[in-house]
């Protein structure tokens, strides 16, 4: 039997409306996102400021709602008619790690109290089962037992995602978003974390969300990798393919301005410009103003998503047949 | 061929509640003419400290240096006048920060923010300063500098914004620009122009340059020079291809082994284990010495100091060194 998708997004739109002195105008967050994701895999999303990553993962734990198109979790509709209701239903098998790991926690609530909150809300276990589940995911996380009685001020950055991380896994989720789970963190506490989320994800079989913009953390983690640029994602490959072969030109700019610790590395040219205003987004393909290879076109036609070859689709014109 | 600023056995002490905690605790590093020095270390190193340490921005009240000098062509800027020492604030050395965005002053056109420096230390007023904020803006690569002069921080974007404090570090010609942290609040491509547009500036107006990063990447692309810092201490200076080819201290290893890389498959990330200590945590002898595989007795008797290791490179883990110059005879 062919695994159903745990998580189908087909064609996500999202606006907000943007007062400023001139009146109301419309900010296309998300033009048109579509993406899926099977059990026990990690989806890596990136992309840089404004590309709409983390509007596509707080639509997709239900946190704002979608203005248009549809997000299918477990196979329920979360985004139709019946949305609400529909999301109750998959609630608790579904949780959410932000960036973070200070504005995540009460700062006058024991951890103790903080692990099992979600424990407490749903009110099914005894007080036995509580503590001893709390005991339990203390130790999942690598963190002292006796931290239970201690409050987040006493424990430093890295330690303070692992509490948010036992905390998001109290209900016993089946998958997570997890939005820059280590970007706040020093290099060295960074390691750490990553490879916790991949020793849990093999201990219990969870499926990720992993939004990033770096995109060698990614690569530590991901399984398939999306790009976004602009509200829309413009090529979904396997990890090894997008970094040894990247297909779209913002694909491979954006790999190409990461700084490498090699000093004898030789970059390419920068990329020039900047994002566009997503305000006023750009006619035809959003990267056009930006790309060295755009042509007529990419002016005035939008590309879509298509398959480029074994698993990988690409947004660009340079790929149509 | 004598540093342009060097900076000798700096300790810095701030005040707390139970009474002065180490900030930094005996720095020495050197920055010569047309250099570009890296400095490289995780939250609490004392890389920030340390840069504003050199233009004496602490607050009087809650800082003391018990120790040290900050020589700046042979001056010590702990023991200057306060006059001379807002001379050479802006005009002999600059600084740039992370948050262009908390640097500018939100209600001031971009060209009254920058023509203030030039007021103050050139003495330029009217249409001499305008010809210069339009020039200025010009060098730095903001698209059509006169109109862009007369807009508000806020029109612009975060890149934007660090050029102009860039053009505003610059006005003076300064002989050195400090930069903390100047691209970790950007975007990776717009970082890779800001560090492309600071390359460039520094061959032009061979100026020399402090770079004060947290990411390896950032400093293994543009400094020729790096100083590897760690709760307070320097463990390691060395040119830049020897740190990464040959890193001496084990700290050093560590966190270079610890950045995920972009074409590597191994399955796990290499880790540093443990955590970084806080300023106030007691630990005897070597301050990494918690977190070191390579640890051994005598790691904890006495805090270690700086020895050279060769050509140029050296380091604060004496039990390394040795080790290192017995296998090489």
């Amino acid at each position: 039997m062919v695994d159903q998708p745990i998580v189908e997004v087909r064609d996500l739109r999202k606006t907000f409306a943007v007062k400023h002195a001139g009146g109301v105008s419309t900010l296309h967050a998300l033009s048109g996102v579509s993406f899926e994701i099977t059990r026990g895999e990690t989806l890596g999303l990136v992309g840089e400021s404004g590309s709409g990553k983390t509007t596509a993962g707080r639509i997709l734990v239900g946190l704002i709602p979608a203005t248009g198109g549809s997000v299918r979790l477990f196979g329920a509709d979360i985004t139709g008619a019946e949305g609400k209701k529909q999301l109750a239903g998959v609630r608790s098998r579904l949780q959410f790690v932000f960036q973070d790991p200070y504005a995540s926690l009460n700062p006058r609530m024991r951890i103790g109290g903080a692990i099992a909150e979600p424990i407490d809300i749903v009110g099914t276990h005894s007080r036995k089962d509580r503590n001893d589940r709390v005991a339990e995911l203390l130790e999942l996380v690598g963190l002292p037992r006796n931290s239970i009685e201690r409050y987040p001020h006493e424990f430093s950055g890295g330690q303070r995602q692992r509490i948010v991380i036992a905390r998001a896994l109290a209900l016993n989720p089946e998958f997570v978003v997890c939005d820059e789970p280590v970007s706040a963190l020093d290099v060295s506490m960074q390691a750490q974390i990553v490879n916790l989320l991949l020793d849990l994800q093999d201990r219990l079989g969870l499926s990720y969300l992993f939004i990033a913009h770096d995109l060698a953390v990614v690569r530590a983690v991901s399984t398939r990798v999306a790009v976004m640029y602009a509200g829309s994602i413009v090529e979904t490959a396997p990890k090894a393919q997008i970094y040894s072969d990247p297909q779209h030109p913002y694909s491979r700019a954006l790999l190409d301005a990461v700084p490498r610790a090699d000093p004898d590395f030789v970059r390419h040219p920068v990329v020039a410009g900047e994002v566009p205003s997503l305000l006023d987004p750009p006619s035809g393909c959003s990267f056009h103003p930006r790309c060295g290879l755009a042509m007529e076109r990419c002016r005035v036609e939008r590309p879509l998503l298509q398959d480029s070859g074994p698993g990988r689709r690409v947004a660009c014109h340079l790929f149509s047949r | 061929m004598s540093a342009l600023l060097s900076i000798r056995n700096l300790t810095v002490q701030f005040r707390v509640d139970s009474g002065w905690v180490t900030a930094i605790d005996d720095v020495s590093l050197d920055v010569n003419a047309g250099d570009c020095v890296g400095v490289v270390g995780e939250s609490g190193s004392g890389k920030s400290v340390t840069a504003l340490s050199i233009l004496q921005l602490h607050d009087r009240v809650t800082t003391r240096m018990p120790s040290g000098s900050i020589l700046y062509q042979g001056h010590d800027l702990l023991r200057i006048k306060g006059s001379a020492m807002r001379r050479i604030r802006g005009s002999e050395i600059a600084m740039i920060f992370q948050d262009p965005m908390s640097s500018l002053n939100p209600v001031l056109t971009i060209a009254d923010q920058i023509s203030e420096t030039l007021r103050q230390h050139q003495g330029l007023t009217g249409a001499a300063a305008r010809k210069r904020v339009v020039e200025l803006l010009g060098l730095v690569r903001i698209p059509d500098a006169a109109r862009r002069a007369d807009d508000y921080p806020h029109r612009l974007s975060g890149g934007m914004r660090q050029r102009v404090m860039i053009a505003m570090a610059i006005a003076c010609k300064p002989r050195l620009l400090i930069a903390d942290e100047p691209t970790t609040a950007l975007d990776v491509t717009i970082q890779a122009q800001i560090l492309e547009l600071l390359r460039d500036l520094r061959r032009e107006l061979s100026m020399s340059v402090m770079l004060i990063s947290h990411d390896l990447g950032v400093i293994a692309e543009f400094a020729q020079r790096v100083v590897v810092m760690y709760a307070g201490r320097v463990v390691e200076d060395a040119p830049v291809a020897q740190l990464f080819r040959r890193p001496v201290h084990p700290y050093t290893m560590g966190l270079i082994a610890a950045v995920p890389r972009l074409d590597s498959d191994a399955l796990r990330l290499t880790t540093i284990s443990g955590r970084i200590p806080g300023p106030q945590e007691i630990i005897p002898g070597c301050r990494f010495s918690p977190r070191c595989a390579l640890v051994q007795e005598g790691c904890l008797d006495e805090p270690p100091s700086m020895h050279p290791v060769s050509d140029g490179q050296s380091a604060r883990c004496p039990p390394r060194i040795l080790a290192l110059s017995e296998r090489h005879g």
